[in-house]
């Protein structure tokens, strides 16, 4: 449960749990094998067209979900179940401690509700002197513990058998072995006589079917089912979220749910309970049935164009498993209650601006959250949105509006680089890199090199460089990006080299323009990075060009589906974006799909290389094989890595707010790249490059890396 | 005679999530596969996995209200009770049809009736008002489900009008894969957390 109130403090929490050997392992052994078998389970699925149908489905229903709740208690109502609908967390506590009084009740069984955990449920009955038992064995562990889970769908998953045992020792009174099989047992045995002695069972529901008035309940263990059987009364909570139209609706997420969340291909038990169904004990011999509907907030983020459709989450946990943040620190690091990507950004709706503030800026925005969601969520654009909307409530920090107000004036910010450039001199010590860093600026910084200001930039050379074509069949536009203009102008011109070795390609670098925009985006930013989307769409009329090509994949992803979301409200900007980012393409995805250059076009000696996916080109583009396609028909050897599509750390200012975690990420990266056997790298983002070829200067070892660009023209033959 | 299509799906499905599947072929057949696993297997299963366990007083004093073999048949066809009745009488072993409120220790086996399969997930639907079927399936080391071969269905959207209709009043009905099972500790597959050890799943040609 993450609650630091400074951004020093959460660094320092971020420290210490990088520290927990155990819970690294875990969540690295956990990320490794959820990515197979996901795609195990998924096999002869058409995965992204089920979980498009999910979002649909979902938007529908986001859209009438005052006309579900009246239906759902019609039905409900009808068979015996008294409906409820709480506006606040301490509603939906109160009116469970009220049912459970009105009932005579002393002891509860709760099966698994990330509802109820949302509300602190079981602080608020305890506090009326109820015994509160959970029985899903991952939630029993950690309210033994005291703790919150670390994992929506794997409560525990943070702590060792060793851990459990002293637990279970410590619970039964009585030495336990260290040996999982017998520790689920003695769960079960301890569990049962609460199952028996209790007057009521509270449970959450994944569905709440509004045409029949009936809840479905997913569980592996079968709690679920005695939660709801033995007990006279019956309490589901459930947020109004989960309400639907039809059992189809249900069936339709549970084909995708326990696949995207473990790989399973369904759980062991879904129960369908509609209305006061037999019992025993109960008056009558009938359950005494609840269900309490939980807003909190949910009404009004229904409402809301931005963020409705964080109500699509079917809480399946899959954008934690992906989040190579999450895989480092783990879930109390990185969640309030709800954890992982959708953790950020529900954590500001649910427990408030204080708890998401610090939590929000921890994102590289690498978007695998986002490829995997079953929901279809763009949430690492929410991540962003929440914490632009927390500084514009807040107030925003001077670094970063100063930093918004020199990227969004072009001539102020080129000029700034090129002071730069002559008083880095006596810090470069004749190096490419940045020697004896300023420490107040680059305070822990020293695990990769930073690259000194070239002493040219791209947009000084262009005219000298610049391809004259006489017959032009194809008119394209370069964007450069600050990285390749200022930093590394060499990748631009290795690209002019090779889209220049066709013919008929009408290059044109129009000068106006400027930083791309997403730094902004990062820093929360997003009224500067309005007015610099609009700068560069000025500067560059969209409509004389066929193409807009950039070398740099955060940028193409950043102009071709960014800068559409900035202008939504705005029809006509809308317009002029969309005709802007149709026009965007990257690279290589360019030059192998459109230029069709081949291998006739190139010769060299062997060389083996491997080859890093930008977060950007391969999710945020979508694009995987032209790059891999074009070094091997450069006649290049290449040699897959492990992880090639995990982030390599950078992300922009992430990497200066949280250097602990680049510094991790960046680690695993460069092993993944040795362990190839090659010495050199391709990649298509010179932010990539720069984090990566900083890491090897850094520990000294001799790698290079290098654009695709740069491979490809170094490799062309001379005509 | 072959194997249609869905009975072998449902088969291979079942059988990854550690389900015993079995074709028989009658009513008769499933029974003394019943009366047989209950007199083969050990006195408790939970024995083998932890019985020596220690245990806090009050789950020790729970445990200890189980002494003989017993199956809980709640909802079986009279005739096959009757084939049921005469296999138990004859091995020793006790069969009930109710009161498994005092049998929450635990029982040897439940026994149901599926009332449909689902071939994609190898699922078995257990339609269960009754509550002495859910605590049987339950609360038995073993569930073991009569499975009709005419009630397998391709994927649960075939079930959808079945299931509806069911819903059109109170109702309580499962979909049951396999048996009970957790990974909440390191990731480790347990079976037999809170429900049934096992899942024997009898495929009844009746067509
Ligand atoms: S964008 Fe990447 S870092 Fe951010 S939440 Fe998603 S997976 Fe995690
Ligand atoms: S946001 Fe998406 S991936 Fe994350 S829990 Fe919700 S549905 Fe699953």
């Amino acid at each position: 449960m993450q609650d630091a109130t400074t951004l020093k403090a959460y660094r320092a929490q971020l420290r210490d749990a990088l520290d927990n050997d155990f819970q690294r392992q875990a969540l690295d052994k956990f990320a490794v094998a959820y990515r197979a078998s996901r795609a195990n389970a998924f096999a002869g699925i058409d995965a992204p067209e089920l979980i498009a149908e999910i979002a649909a489905a979902k938007d529908v229903a986001i859209d009438q979900l005052e006309e579900l709740f009246a239906e759902f208690k019609r039905h409900a109502e009808a068979a015996g179940t008294k409906v409820h609908l709480a506006a606040t967390a301490h509603e939906a506590n109160e009116i469970i401690a009220r049912i459970a009084k009105e009932n005579g009740v002393k002891t509860i069984v709760k099966s698994k509700s990330m509802t109820a955990e949302e509300t602190h449920l079981n602080d608020h009955l305890e506090g009326q002197g109820f015994e509160v038992t959970e029985t899903d064995l991952g939630e029993w562990i950690i309210q033994l513990r005291h703790e919150g889970p670390t994992h929506m769908v794997m409560p525990a998953i943070h702590l060792s058998r060793y851990q459990v045992a002293d637990l279970f020792s410590e619970v039964t009174n009585q030495k336990q072995e260290v040996d999982i099989q017998k520790l689920v047992k003695v769960a079960r045995r301890e569990l049962r006589p609460k199952f028996c002695q209790a007057d009521m069972g509270i449970s959450g529901a994944n569905f709440a079917i509004a045409a029949t008035g009936t809840i479905g309940i997913i569980t592996n263990e079968g709690n679920g089912r005695l939660t709801t059987t033995l007990p006279r009364v019956h309490v589901a909570l459930a947020g109004i979220d989960k309400l639907m139209p039809s059992l189809h609706d249900a069936l339709r997420i549970i084909r995708c749910l326990p696949k995207n969340a473990t790989g399973q291909a369904i759980t062991s038990y879904v129960t369908w309970v509609t209305g006061a169904v037999p019992c025993e004990v109960g008056p009558e011999g009938k359950k005494v049935k609840h269900v309490v509907f939980l807003d909190n907030g949910r009404m009004a983020m229904a409402k809301d164009p931005e963020f409705k459709q964080v109500l699509r989450c079917i809480r399946c946990g899959a954008c934690a498993n992906v989040c190579p943040i999450y895989r480092l620190v783990g879930g109390h690091k990185y969640g309030h209650v709800y954890i992982g990507a959708i953790g950020l950004v529900a954590t500001y709706f649910f427990h408030g601006r204080e708890k998401a503030k610090n939590l929000v800026q921890n994102c590289l925005n690498c978007g695998a959250c986002k490829a995997v969601c079953a929901a279809g969520i763009d949430l690492p654009t929410l991540i962003k949105e929440v914490h632009a909307r927390i500084q514009d409530e807040e107030g925003h920090p001077a670094y970063s509006t100063a930093v918004g107000q020199v990227l969004k004036n072009r001539t102020l910010f080129h000029t700034m680089l090129k002071s730069a450039r002559l008083l880095q001199k006596p810090i470069t010590g004749g190096t490419p890199y940045l020697r004896h860093l300023p420490m107040f600026l680059f305070k822990d910084q020293e695990f990769r090199a930073l690259p000194a200001i070239a002493d040219e930039a791209f947009r000084d050379r262009w005219e000298k460089i610049k391809p004259r074509v006489t017959d032009a069949k194809l008119k394209v536009a370069l964007f450069s990006g600050c990285v390749q203009d200022f930093i590394y102008p060499e990748q631009m011109e290795a690209a002019v080299t090779v889209m220049a070795s066709k013919k008929g390609v009408a290059m044109e670098f129009p000068k106006g323009q400027s930083c791309c925009g997403l730094p902004l985006l990062m820093m929360g930013e997003k009224k500067a990075g309005r007015e610099l989307a609009a700068h560069n769409m000025n500067a560059i009329d969209a409509q004389d060009f066929d193409y807009i090509v950039t070398m740099c994949a955060s940028c193409a992803s950043y102009l071709k589906h960014g800068y559409k979301r900035l202008f939504a409200d705005d029809p006509a900007m809308t317009y002029k974006a969309s005709q802007f980012a149709h026009r965007v393409i990257d690279f290589s995805s360019f030059v192998h799909d459109v230029l069709g250059i081949s291998e006739a076009d190139f010769a060299g000696p062997d060389k083996k290389v491997t080859y890093h996916a930008p977060c950007h080109l391969c999710r945020g583009m979508g694009v995987t094989e032209a790059p891999r396609a074009l070094l091997r028909e450069a006649g290049l050897d290449y040699l897959p890595a492990e992880e090639e599509d995990v982030c390599c750390g950078f992300g922009g200012s992430f990497s200066v707010k949280f250097p602990e975690l680049s510094k991790e990420l960046l680690g695993k990266k460069l092993a993944n790249l040795k362990a190839t056997g090659a010495t050199a790298m391709a990649t298509d983002c010179p932010g990539c490059i720069m984090q990566i070829r900083g890491g090897f200067e850094q520990e000294k070892t001799p790698f290079e890396v290098r654009h695709v660009a740069e491979y490809l023209a170094e490799r062309l033959k001379r005509k | 005679m072959t194997t249609p299509p869905l009975v072998e799906q449902l088969t291979q499905k079942a059988s990854l999530v550690s389900a015993v599947v079995r074709p028989v072929a009658s009513m008769d057949e499933a029974m003394a596969y019943v009366a047989d696993v209950c007199l083969g297997k050990e006195a408790c299963q939970i024995l083998a996995s932890g019985c020596d366990a220690p245990l806090s007083d009050t789950a020790e004093a729970l445990c200890q209200t189980k002494q003989e073999k017993i199956i809980c048949a709640p909802e079986m066809p009279a005739e096959a009770m009757a084939t049921l009745t005469a296999l138990c009488d004859e091995k020793g072993i006790s069969l009930i049809t109710s009161g498994m409120r005092s049998r929450l220790g635990g029982i040897d086996i439940g026994l149901t009736m599926a009332v449909a399969g689902i071939a994609e997930t190898g699922t078995v639907v257990v339609r269960s008002m009754s509550e002495e079927v859910r605590l049987a399936s339950m609360v038995a080391e073993i569930h073991i489900a009569v499975l009709p071969a005419s009630t397998i269905v391709a994927d649960s959207y075939a079930l959808e009008p079945q299931l509806v209709a069911w819903m059109g009043q109170p109702d309580y009905t499962a979909f049951v894969t396999g048996p009970s099972r957790t990974a909440d500790i390191e990731r480790v597959l347990a079976l037999g957390v809170h429900g049934p050890l096992e899942l024997h799943i009898l495929i009844l040609e009746d067509k």
